[in-house]
């Protein structure tokens, strides 16, 4: 969804393949694997939630240093990955749950751009 | 940013399938919006602000009433708008990172009313008209 409704973010993901059409981003097997990284690393967060600065240090560097990722981005994953949330858990992600995680998406996206220099 | 002919087509989609409910979406946005982001409460001290209250209820048909009209009007926003982009610049001049966060909220709501509805398509289209209506009430601002 990020590189649907955000297109500009593919800049990142030249080695991707095909991503000239939302079908062929659904269907991309990079897109997929890459989203499989990205939400356990998510699953990392909630299991170290009192040391999320530690947790995301050395992801931190590597998209500072490596990868050259805009942190706006990160907040714009976060945005996405509660809209899937949200249709995936429907009325169950009450108010009290999109208030929370939008402030671990956005304490995730503060931990990654921490070590920025 | 611009609304292709698609964009159109997925909105009007999506206010469609709605159809009634448009109220009770604008009313729950505004009682998520108030959850997630307090501070957008700063914007309304003489307002109930818990949930249920009446006044979120009749201010988000207000919010709903205004996409409705938009999403009907989707080739001419701005004239569509225009009075409300007069007094969000003149009276209300609420700052512009905040119509984000209420299309964020909107967003929420439609998925989870309407899961199948929001493919990342329409996802995106929807985005984009909620950014063009942002734009068109912050238009006049200075």
């Amino acid at each position: 969804r990020l590189l649907i409704v955000y297109p500009w973010t593919q800049r990142f993901f030249d080695n991707f393949g095909n991503l000239s059409s939302p079908t062929a981003i659904i269907g991309n097997p990079k897109v997929r694997a890459h989203g499989k990284k990205v939400l356990t690393s998510f699953g990392e967060a909630v299991k170290n939630l009192d040391n999320l600065k530690a947790t995301y240090s050395k992801l931190s560097e590597l998209h500072c240093e490596k990868l050259h990722v805009d942190p706006e981005n990160f907040r714009l994953l976060g945005d996405i990955l509660i809209i899937v949330l949200a249709a995936h858990f429907t009325k169950d992600f009450t108010p009290a749950c999109q208030a929370a995680w939008q402030k671990l998406v956005g304490v995730v996206a503060h931990a990654l751009a921490y070590k920025y220099h | 940013m611009v609304l292709s002919g698609n964009d159109k087509t997925n909105v009007k989609g999506v206010f469609s399938k709605i159809g009634g409910h448009a109220d009770d979406y604008g009313a729950e946005a505004l009682e998520r919006m108030f959850a997630t982001y307090p501070q957008t409460k700063t914007y309304f001290p003489h307002f109930d602000v818990s949930p249920g209250s009446a006044q979120v209820k009749a201010h988000g048909k207000k919010v709903a009433a205004a996409l409705v009209e938009a999403a009907n009007h989707i080739d001419d926003i701005a004239t569509a708008l225009s009075k409300l982009s007069d007094l969000h610049a003149q009276k209300l001049r609420v700052d512009p990172v905040n119509f984000k966060l209420l299309g964020q909220c909107f967003l929420v709501v439609v998925a989870i009313h309407n899961p199948a509805v929001l493919t990342p398509e329409v996802h995106a289209s929807l985005d984009k008209f909620l950014c063009a209506v942002a734009s068109v009430l912050t238009a006049k601002y200075r």
